[in-house]
């Protein structure tokens, strides 16, 4: 059997830039502070979660091919500098990365500013923006960035895409064509993205940020946590409801016990969660729900949920973690990860 | 289960295509299609989609859909909702699924390609959101059904299959990379079989966006002609059905080609310009080969990304000269953008189906409208139609943001 251990993690989200942000707004259980957006022509603000500035700019931002990026880019650029870490350190043996950027919304702030001059003035609309509005953009830039990726794709989807991603990797790892693969699951905030959430649930916050998982078949690499088992993708159908997909996911994990860890994407909204709570109902162990505190980040919180499931796990606190992620339009998707001390290399 | 892995026994199996359904502005099927490609036709017309009286360019090759769609399991109070890119996406698969003869199912992977999904819709979306602030009337099924997997939901409701749905957005290399992705699945034992193409319908954003660019050509694009000016945009959609010759032997279905090579690779050069000398697509043509185990006197015939803009054109060829070497003095090649434009996140799919067809009904697609072509092409471009012996098809896809696939297709005889 080939194995996945997870070499890194790196996250950038409302509680700041950095996995150590995101773990100590997590411990302290609060929901952040709500921000408003400002939605045109309306009266009342969009309620949203934002991501502070960088304190100090990271120096990776100075890159000639970063300098009009998207904060998209930026929130995926410093979620795989941060997951990659110490795993690039000999310039002489480069490893041969793999990146996955993993969107729903994608570029929305270039997009809208992009298509508000199209309609204004097409003749005259930005050739800067245009390019950074496509999906592709943000891999291609961190790809530049980090300067040894032979593989890169960005997938699209709901936010149980994330999961998909690191079942491509595992594919690319198993195949050798890679020695490190990044999964990085991102969003930015406009009030357009917030405007289509609420649609869905006036209680939803809007958040964004990022989260990789750096994946490496190596165990001398890995924080001792590896991946054990990822369910079947459980599509939403006419004939299968999100409930049911809920379900169906929640059947292919195991049943969990007291020392282990859920981590989940409830996020305090009733109809949203309904399906995912009454999956787990019955899950014996503790519960960790990031969206509680960082908002509806769509597939940034993917990743935020999958990072805090895998550094719960590296600093011993569970002996394993169960990751639910029901996704709002397309499939659910559940995996297992455990601690992997220990073990020989491979 | 998506992890672990399966254990595949024995060598990688041979991937052959059961189905293909192809949607571009030649028409809906394949028949239109091999008549439009064979003959090199040119499918530019003034675009009617949208207004394009302040854009510098206003040509496109739009595709005429059929009022009515071919039955399916939609019901149709869900067919009526349906957008113009699911429209095309939904002709393609089912001309797919019916000619692989596939029944519903369970687990069955669909992997698309696309780059806009349903912008139309996402524009409207847009419209009313500024316009009318306080009107939020039918904004969440726009807000839902411009999102790529719900176009991919639809395909599989429409046909009756679940299983996994994959989204890839490399850019222009979006339909190659997804045809790709799907072959590596069955080869690497995940799945017997998979659906999977590209696809993307004409959106005024994108059309805006690589008008502002300057990159768009103001008439009809002339790819690898020295006096080229530029892209033209399409729309269309591919799907093939992929199966291991195995399952297509057991069940007596009739194998339209098979796919034999796939290679993707990273441009790291710029964000809207390839490398001059085409380094990452020669090292994705490479591996191609060398996954398919053949080499440049193998191939019969190259269906070239050729956008028709001077940096990709140049670089495209400089990697084909160098890829080739000698043979490339004798290797036909041609873009069949030249007939339907850029497809963009359908590109690669319907490229990859153009060459089975040059397998299949063994010509090659011209380039009708070149004049001059341009010298830094030490191959021959295909200018006339052209009935003739091919085995072996390479087609390459290079995307905005660095995202290259080739493909490499053959004959089933």
């Amino acid at each position: 059997m080939s194995r996945v251990f997870v070499s890194g993690l790196g996250a950038v989200s409302p509680a700041g830039w950095g996995v150590p942000a995101l773990r100590a707004a997590l411990a302290a259980g609060e929901p952040l502070p709500i921000q408003g957006i400002e939605r045109p022509g309306w009266y009342r603000p969009l309620r949203a979660r934002l991501v502070p500035d960088p304190s100090p700019r990271p120096a990776w931002q100075t890159h000639p091919r970063l300098r009009r990026a998207s904060l998209l880019t930026h929130y995926v650029a410093a979620a795989a500098m941060e997951a990659l870490g110490q795993n690039c350190l000999d310039p002489a043996r480069p490893p041969r990365l793999g990146l996955i950027v993993c969107l729903q919304s994608g570029c929305v702030q270039y997009s809208y500013r992009f298509y508000k001059e199209v309609l204004e003035a097409p003749a005259t609309a930005s050739p800067l923006l245009f390019p950074e509005t496509v999906f592709a953009a943000p891999a291609s830039h961190v790809s530049t960035l980090l300067g040894n990726v032979s593989l890169a794709v960005t997938l699209l989807g709901d936010p149980a895409v994330f999961l998909l991603g690191v079942a491509l990797v595992a594919d690319w790892l198993k195949e050798e064509r890679v020695d490190l693969g990044l999964v990085v699951g991102a969003e930015e905030a406009n009030w357009l993205r917030a405007d289509a959430i609420w649609h869905f649930d006036r209680a939803c916050v809007s958040s964004a940020g990022a989260g990789c998982v750096c994946l490496s078949r190596n165990a001398v690499q890995s924080m001792g946590v590896e991946l054990e088992t990822m369910t079947d993708a459980q599509t939403y159908l006419s004939s299968r409801s999100r409930r049911q997909s809920a379900q169906a996911m929640r059947q292919q994990l195991e049943a969990g016990s007291a020392d282990e860890l859920l981590c989940d994407g409830l996020q305090g909204c009733r109809r949203l969660d309904a399906p995912e709570q009454e999956a787990w109902q019955n899950w014996p162990g503790s519960r960790l729900s990031p969206k509680r505190v960082l908002g509806e980040g769509l597939m940034a919180a993917s990743g935020w949920q999958c990072v805090a499931a895998c550094d719960a796990l590296a600093r011993g606190d569970f002996k394993a973690a169960a990751l639910s992620i029901v996704g709002c339009n397309q499939q659910a998707i559940g995996a297992r990860f455990v601690r992997a001390n220990g073990v020989a290399q491979e | 289960m998506l992890f672990p892995l399966p254990v595949r026994k024995g060598p990688a199996p041979r991937v052959v295509v059961t189905g293909a359904g192809i949607v571009t502005a030649y028409g809906a099927g394949w028949r239109a299609n091999a008549e439009g490609f064979r003959a090199g036709r040119t499918a530019f017309r003034p675009i009617t989609l949208f207004d394009v009286s302040r854009q510098r360019s206003k040509m496109a090759a739009e595709a005429d859909l059929p009022d009515t769609l071919p039955p399916t399991r939609l019901p149709a109070r869900q067919l009526k909702r349906l957008d113009r890119a699911s429209r095309i996406l939904l002709l393609a698969a089912h001309e797919a699924w019916r000619q692989a003869g596939w029944e519903p199912t369970e687990n069955l992977p669909l992997v698309l390609g696309t780059t806009a999904g349903g912008m139309l819709l996402g524009e409207e979306y847009f419209k009313r959101a500024v316009g009318s602030p306080r009107g939020h009337h039918g904004q969440p099924t726009r807000a839902l059904h411009y999102q790529p997997q719900t176009q991919g939901r639809v395909i599989a409701e429409a046909l009756g299959f679940c299983g996994p749905l994959f989204i890839i957005a490399n850019a222009c290399a979006s339909g190659g990379n997804a045809l790709g992705k799907a072959w590596e699945m069955v080869r690497a034992g995940r799945t017997g079989r998979v659906l999977a193409g590209g696809y993307d319908a004409l959106s005024q954003l994108v059309f805006a966006g690589f008008d502002s660019l300057q990159c768009i050509s103001p008439g009809s694009c002339r790819p690898f002609d020295t006096h080229r000016d530029g892209l033209s945009i399409g729309e269309g959609a591919a799907v093939v059905a992929l199966e291991t010759h195995d399952s297509a032997h057991r069940r007596g279905a009739e194998i339209i080609g098979e796919l034999i090579g796939y290679g993707s690779t990273m441009d790291r050069h710029h964000l809207t310009q390839p490398h001059p000398e085409g380094e990452a697509s020669l090292a994705a043509m490479q591996r191609a080969c060398e996954v398919a185990q053949v080499n440049p006197a193998d191939i019969d015939y190259v269906n070239a990304h050729g956008t028709g803009t001077q940096l990709n054109d140049s670089s495209e060829a400089a990697a084909i000269n160098r890829w080739a070497g000698h043979r490339a003095a004798t290797l036909p090649v041609s873009s069949t953008k030249a007939g339907i434009g850029h497809l963009l996140g359908g590109a690669g799919a319907v490229e990859a189906v153009v060459c089975l067809m040059a397998l299949r009904e063994q010509w090659l697609p011209p380039e009708t409208r070149v004049e001059t072509p341009d010298p830094i092409c030490r191959f021959p471009l295909v200018r006339q139609p052209t009935d003739a012996r091919c085995g072996v098809a390479l087609s390459n896809s290079i995307g905005f943001g660095g995202a290259n696939a080739t493909l490499i297709l053959r004959r089933h005889a």
